[in-house]
């Protein structure tokens, strides 16, 4: 239904080839589009009205070289405010000094937390480390068997000393989990942690309690590629709420163009380590912010002419 | 409701000739853009509002407001038919259960929507037999029976790894035998991009229908959901013929608004509200409401 981004500039600023600097008008008709197609990525309002802003300024400056037509000039631009903004370099994992490191997973219900317990645990074993996957989501029906049978897959120790379904203290969990990797010689500690809306306060607070329990080397905020604007909400409340180092972005093996990375970076400032793309184990991937580019523009054809040019 | 943007009690300028200053239909269309509506839909609606503004000669912020919560639910077309069919056919010895199937994208909420209808239709009277058709994901199965115990409805569940279809069949007919009222079929989240995981749920359906009809075919949207729920809708559709949304995690601060165009696109309604985890919260959807919570007004 919506022609790429890169058909609507075309089309927009078809007669423009050849003029010596782009003028306010035709940055001013590429920016609409631009927005729009932020949007349609689902890259929060305010977040896509600070970044027009910026790519206008810039734009201005620019002087338009003779291969590039004044789309592909703001366009170029674009990108590479874009990397820039999503992080240039992917920032590895960080180890405790001290072992154990303590990783602690927080998000939305049915982002993907427990599944990437399981993707951590496998791709840590990989690298020949001795993971335990700590179960302190005592809420969700299951959701301690589901880690039970995500370790099984990964072939690493589950801690879950409580049943779960409303049985246990997850704080306690998370402080005993502890103890036990030290014991067992557990050098990486992952906990899983129940779904929770950034306005349950409640339930916040519990994540707040499991973090000072555990003091994470890293708190993950795992978010699904397809929300949409309500991104920026939940980010800051996860923010305030339990506080993260790094963001891990879920189910990128659908088709949405996922601008939520771009939200959520934007507004809390913290990078994006990883890319889950798949139900399975192996399905996970350092995170690529030139790939995000080009998949929240919608315009990887776009990219090859420029790099053509 | 809490929401940011407390449009319910912004004041819209007036300018006079029935219009509004620019800054209001910048705020309109804000809060329209951040509720999820999309650029298109939220273009659609604010022309409605100006040509609606103009001709009444809105006099008054409140009316201004009024007209445009009017535009809203009148694009939510609440004429519309939502009552779950979940019924059995038939008398005595031919009778024979109503078959729902829940299906969605990995992770929406159709396991606890399941576990969530269910107890509406058992508090109601009726007895339910759930359907574990989702024999891939962890501990899904274990999740089913769980929420089967908690509402009291029998569960028939396969192996993990069994044929999903070969699950759904027998629910069904084990459901045809205990005469049960409904068959609720739980299916795995799965992407609309996997075109082999869209075909077996397209064969969950057929497999079904050999014994029986499927009355109601739901798709669970999770509210945050952005602009790809269109496209998952129309995937869906495309396979499983949805005749139903339900919208979950609406207890959230995500307002939903990718709803208006699915419901356009599919010519079907969104059916029911998911208002927590909790088996109770589970709510029909009404539009009046929905678009209240999605303006920030608090009742
Ligand atoms: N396609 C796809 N599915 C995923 C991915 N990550 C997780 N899932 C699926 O998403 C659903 C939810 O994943 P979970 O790991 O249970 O999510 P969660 O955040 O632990 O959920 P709660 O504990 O209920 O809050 C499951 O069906 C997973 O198989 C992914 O990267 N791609
Ligand atoms: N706050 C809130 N959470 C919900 C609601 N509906 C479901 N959940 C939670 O969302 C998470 C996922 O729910 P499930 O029912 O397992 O989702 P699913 O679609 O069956 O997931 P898969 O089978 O893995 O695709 C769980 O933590 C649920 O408790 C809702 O209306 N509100
Ligand atoms: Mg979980
Ligand atoms: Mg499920």
């Amino acid at each position: 239904m919506f022609d790429t981004l890169s058909d609507r500039l075309t089309s927009v600023l078809q007669n423009l080839r050849g003029k010596g600097r782009l003028t306010d008008a035709d940055i001013d008709a590429t920016a609409r589009e631009i927005r729009i197609a932020l949007l349609e990525a689902d890259v929060a309002l305010p977040v896509v009205r600070a970044f027009i802003a910026q790519v206008k300024e810039r734009a201005k400056g620019a002087e338009v070289s003779g291969a590039l037509n004044p789309a592909q000039q703001v366009v170029k631009i674009v990108n590479e405010e874009l990397v820039a903004i999503l992080g240039g370099e992917t920032r590895r994992l960080r180890f405790a000094k001290q072992p154990p490191t303590v990783i602690m997973l927080a998000g939305l219900q049915g982002s993907g937390k427990t599944t990437l317990a399981g993707k951590l645990a496998l791709w840590l074993r990989k690298q020949s480390h001795a993971p335990l996957l700590v179960a302190c989501d005592l809420q969700r029906p299951n959701a301690v068997t589901q880690l039970q049978v995500v370790g099984e897959r990964a072939g690493v120790q589950v801690f879950a000393p409580e049943p779960g379904n409303g049985v246990g203290d997850p704080v306690d969990v998370a402080r005993r989990a502890i103890e036990e990797a030290k014991h067992a010689q557990h050098d990486i500690v992952i906990v899983d942690t129940a779904g929770r809306l950034g306005v349950d306060q409640e339930l916040m607070r519990q994540a707040a309690d499991i973090r000072d329990a555990v003091q994470p080397d890293e708190v993950l905020f795992v978010v699904d590629a397809m929300i949409g604007q309500d991104a920026v909400t939940t980010a800051e409340a996860f923010r305030d709420g339990v506080g993260f180092s790094g963001v891990v972005l879920t189910k990128l093996d659908g088709d949405a163009r996922g601008g939520a990375a771009l939200s959520v970076r934007e507004v809390t400032g913290q990078p994006i380590l990883f890319a889950s793309n798949g139900e399975k184990l192996e399905d996970f991937d350092a995170f690529h912010p030139d790939r995000m580019a080009s998949r929240i523009l919608g315009m990887g054809d776009v990219l090859t002419l420029i790099e053509q040019a | 409701a809490r929401s940011r943007s407390a449009f319910g009690q912004s004041l819209l300028g007036l300018l006079g000739g029935g219009d509004l200053d620019e800054d209001s239909w910048t705020e309109v269309e804000d809060t329209l853009l951040m509720a999820d509506l999309g650029t298109a839909t939220t273009l659609e609606i604010i022309e409605k509002l100006r040509d609606q503004i103009s001709s009444r000669g809105v006099r008054s912020a409140d009316d201004a407001r009024a007209v445009l919560r009017a535009v809203l639910v009148d694009a939510l077309h609440p004429s519309m038919d939502r009552a779950v069919r979940a019924l059995p056919h038939g008398e005595g010895d031919a009778r024979v259960p109503a078959v729902v199937l829940i299906a969605g994208v990995n992770g929406t909420g159709k396991t606890t929507t399941t576990g969530k209808l269910a107890r509406v239709l058992v508090a109601d009277g009726r007895t339910v037999l759930l359907g574990a058709a989702d024999t891939f994901r962890a501990a899904a199965a274990e999740q089913l029976a769980t929420w089967a115990g908690r509402v009291g409805a029998e569960v028939v569940r396969g192996k993990e790894g069994a044929d999903p279809a070969a699950v759904a069949f027998d629910a069904v007919k084990r459901g045809i035998e205990a005469k049960v009222d409904a068959v609720l079929v739980d299916t795995a989240g799965r992407l609309h991009t996997k075109a082999g995981l869209m075909d077996e749920l397209g064969k969950v359906k057929r497999v079904v229908e050999k014994q029986t009809k499927v009355d109601e075919v739901l798709l669970v949207l999770d509210a945050t959901t952005g602009q790809n729920g269109l496209t998952q809708a129309r995937v869906f559709s495309d396979v499983v013929d949805v005749t139903g949304v339900v919208l979950t995690k609406l207890d959230g601060t995500a307002k939903g608004g990718i709803v208006f165009q699915v419901q356009r696109e599919l010519g079907v309604p969104v059916k029911l509200v998911g208002l927590g985890e909790g088996a109770d919260d589970l709510a029909p959807f009404e539009p009046g409401a929905f678009v209240d919570a999605l303006l920030g007004v608090n009742q």
